[in-house]
């Protein structure tokens, strides 16, 4: 019976096939799920050039924002829920992920792909006990972008290697409400991608650490206080309205309006800010390495948006054909054959740091790649730590914890609990989670 | 009167469905049981063996925990408010006999057919945001510093969003029930001398009271569960982490589905509370 009723529903199917105007055996089908990046919307529109080397397949974009897209992948990937044939992640998910055993390896990628080729640092984040897990679409440090022109107005100038006391100074020198000059934009929105990256960094420079090597929270110490102080009164004192809010794609926007005299985000920011169709301030753009207080940590972190296949997908062979090409050395040609050099993906190849033609066109090469030369995720602290990752924790946990912990600080930004309060509510919810996952 | 034989008959024939339906009901209920018992980290290697009620003590003694309750009750009660007070105001305002009558009703009546998610965006986006909205400009109109609504008033602002959807449904019940009163009654005792606000209070609204409390029942039962509204607008900041959004934190932020679960039969415990207060003051009502 249940033969005969599969045959029956195969047989329907087949004639389905046979008379739909659109059916086509050859063709596969790849999912792929992605951020709503600058790059990433780029390579959609590049696509063509894929689908012309390989026209028996097909892809389908599924793009989300930052957030929305970590917990679909999370959720697809934990369930087995087979959705998607190329994921999009970052560097904190891979070696969790590949630990388990939901990652193809991409071990076996093809010799004109150069795997040598992708940058060291990046390549020891993507892998898992040796072996690579994600390819790197993009990589990122942070660092300082700030607007010359203003910084020339206020009678400074910004060192190549600030300290967060000049970039106080700075900001008070540079604001101008009444012109709707803000001094510094910095994350506030509440998420682990979001507002705590940056606030890790800024911790991390003040000696402070998230955990000491017996994995107990370490939010009650006098460093994180004076951490999250020193950002609640910069943001407070001279940042944007509304700054509890605004994330990455928000403070591109303000900056790119010439409403921020600096932010300090990811490096990948800089080729936004300097191109002329979307930034009103292109031209007087200057760059410097991320702050530090002098104790031997800067506030730059170290992220890679990669392309990894998930163990569930039904068409491997596709997918990985996909990610080769992605991020491939000639998609980046075609990039800047397309949009200009300056438009490349940057922070993935050595190869891309040694050529001239990109150095000379991208202002921001040099500072993106001394910024993520100056990041190490082994050692992200002044104080030992029992964890991987610099502005995040590598561990399970981090997503839930880093999540509720900035909703703390974000009420913070808004005004409605002091920087004491937040840090008391995120040491207990942070212990809470601790002690859940049974540390 | 059916015999015993029709009713055997009727029973057999319902049967299907019941079954169906308990079906729907009991396989993820009892599924959301099993799994609050369990210590369950899908990154962390999946089913990790039984634990008793930790995942319930765990979950009521952490520290979001009575804050969103609070919220969750803020809410679903300023929303209660709201509707009602607005719905009875509509409801009065919407008996008037007056030109394109049924054009009105249908435009009062549409926020509740666009779905939250998108009603969530356009507030979010078109009224709320504190540089392009509207409410922005016309308090710039008038020379105030615009609000920043989802961050400085958050709660107040989910209790707007939620309440402009549920205000047709409010309005709707009342209105058909404003309907059903006898307008020989009124007249009657307009002539005895009564103002139109005795009116309302001692005709109209005791006629309206079983409307109100079928309206209160469906709505509390409905607001207890709102998501997409915090999903879009605050995430769960500020403030705004009702039960329902916790639950959902512990389970896929966390990727705790133990203590998510547990928190998901306390949620079903805190709704059947509220129900069984809830259809008893109907059934009060439906009595008299």
């Amino acid at each position: 019976m249940p033969l005969r009723s599969s045959r029956g529903v195969a047989s329907v199917i087949a004639l389905a096939a046979a008379t739909g105007a659109y059916a086509d055996n050859h063709t596969t089908t790849v999912t792929i799920a992605t951020v709503n990046n600058g790059d990433m919307i780029r390579m959609q529109g590049l696509t063509d050039d894929f689908t012309a080397q390989h026209p028996d397949i097909e892809l389908e974009w599924v793009t989300l924002e930052e957030n929305v897209l970590r917990q679909r992948v999370t959720q697809d990937i934990a369930t087995n829920g087979g959705q998607f044939d190329v994921l999009t992640i970052g560097m904190y998910e891979t070696p969790i992920w590949a630990a388990q055993d939901w990652l193809v390896p991409l071990d076996d990628l093809g010799a004109d792909y150069d795997a040598e080729d992708i940058l060291p640092a990046m390549r020891a984040g993507l892998s898992h006990e040796g072996t690579l897990y994600a390819a790197p679409f993009y990589g990122e440090s942070s660092m300082v972008m700030y607007r010359t022109d203003l910084m020339e107005s206020a009678g400074l100038e910004m060192p190549d290697a600030p300290t967060w006391e000049f970039i106080a100074e700075a900001a008070a020198a540079i604001t101008d409400r009444d012109a709707e000059i803000y001094g510094v934009c910095l994350r506030g929105k509440a998420g682990w991608g979001e507002n705590m990256a940056f606030i890790t960094t800024v911790a991390n420079s003040f000696g402070a650490r998230w955990f000491d090597e017996n994995w107990r929270p370490q939010l009650d110490s006098p460093e994180w206080m004076e951490a999250v102080t020193f950002y609640n009164d910069l943001l407070q004192n001279y940042g944007p309205p509304g700054a509890s809010t605004n994330g990455f794609n928000e403070n591109l926007a303000l900056f790119q309006q010439g409403k921020c005299g600096m932010w300090i985000d990811a490096t990948v920011a800089a080729s936004f800010v300097t191109n002329e169709n979307d930034s009103t301030v292109a031209d007087s753009v200057g760059f410097a390495l991320a702050p530090d207080t002098g104790l031997g940590k800067r506030a730059n972190w170290l992220w890679a948006w990669a392309l990894a296949v998930p163990a569930g997908s039904d068409a491997t062979d596709e997918a990985k054909a996909f990610i080769e090409w992605a991020t491939s050395k000639d998609y980046l040609a075609l990039v800047a054959e397309n949009e200009g050099w300056a438009n490349v993906p940057p922070g993935s190849r050595t190869s891309l740091y040694e050529n001239e033609t990109y150095l000379t066109e991208a202002p921001f090469a040099q500072m993106t790649l001394d910024s993520i030369n100056a990041a190490d995720p082994n050692a992200p602290t002044v104080d030992d730590v029992p964890y991987v990752g610099i502005q995040y924790v590598a561990i399970p946990e981090w997503a839930g914890i880093g999540t509720s912990a900035g909703q703390e600080f974000s009420a913070m930004v808004a005004g409605q609990q002091t920087p004491a309060e937040a840090l008391e509510n995120a040491q207990a919810l942070v212990a809470d989670e601790m002690e859940a996952a049974g540390y | 009167m059916a015999t015993q034989h029709s009713r055997s008959a009727a029973r057999l024939m319902m049967a299907p469905a019941v079954i169906l339906l308990l079906g729907w009901m009991l396989v993820p209920l009892t599924m959301t049981l099993y799994f609050s018992f369990k210590r369950y980290l899908p990154l962390r290697g999946g089913d990790q063996g039984w634990v008793g009620f930790e995942n319930y003590v765990r979950f009521v003694t952490s520290s979001a925990f009575w804050p969103s309750v609070q919220a969750t009750l803020i809410i679903v009660g300023g929303v209660l408010l709201i509707t009602i007070m607005l719905g009875v105001l509509l409801a009065l305002l919407l008996d008037q006999p007056m030109w394109g009558q049924g054009v009105v009703r249908i435009l009062v009546i549409a926020p509740f057919f666009v779905m939250p998610t998108v009603s969530a965006l356009v507030w979010k986006n078109m009224f709320m945001d504190p540089v392009n909205g509207l409410f922005a400009h016309l308090w710039e109109f008038f020379g105030a510093t615009p609000v920043e609504w989802l961050s400085q008033a958050s709660l107040l602002s989910i209790v707007m969003i939620v309440s402009w959807q549920w205000l047709p449904f409010a309005t709707l019940i009342l209105l058909t029930a404003i309907q059903s009163l006898d307008s020989e009654q009124l007249e009657a005792a307009e002539m005895d001398g009564a103002s139109p606000l005795a009116r309302f209070a001692f005709i109209i609204l005791p006629h309206l009271s079983r409307a109100i409390t079928v309206v209160l029942l469906i709505q509390t039962i409905f607001l207890l569960s709102i998501f997409a509204e915090i999903f879009v607008t605050t995430q769960g900041s500020f403030g705004t982490r009702t039960l329902t959004y916790l639950i959902y934190q512990r389970v896929l932020e966390s990727q705790n589905i133990g203590l998510g679960s547990a928190g998901g039969i306390y949620a079903v415990i805190l709704a059947n509370i509220v129900a069984i207060f809830l259809m008893r003051i109907v059934g009060r009502n439906l009595d008299t």
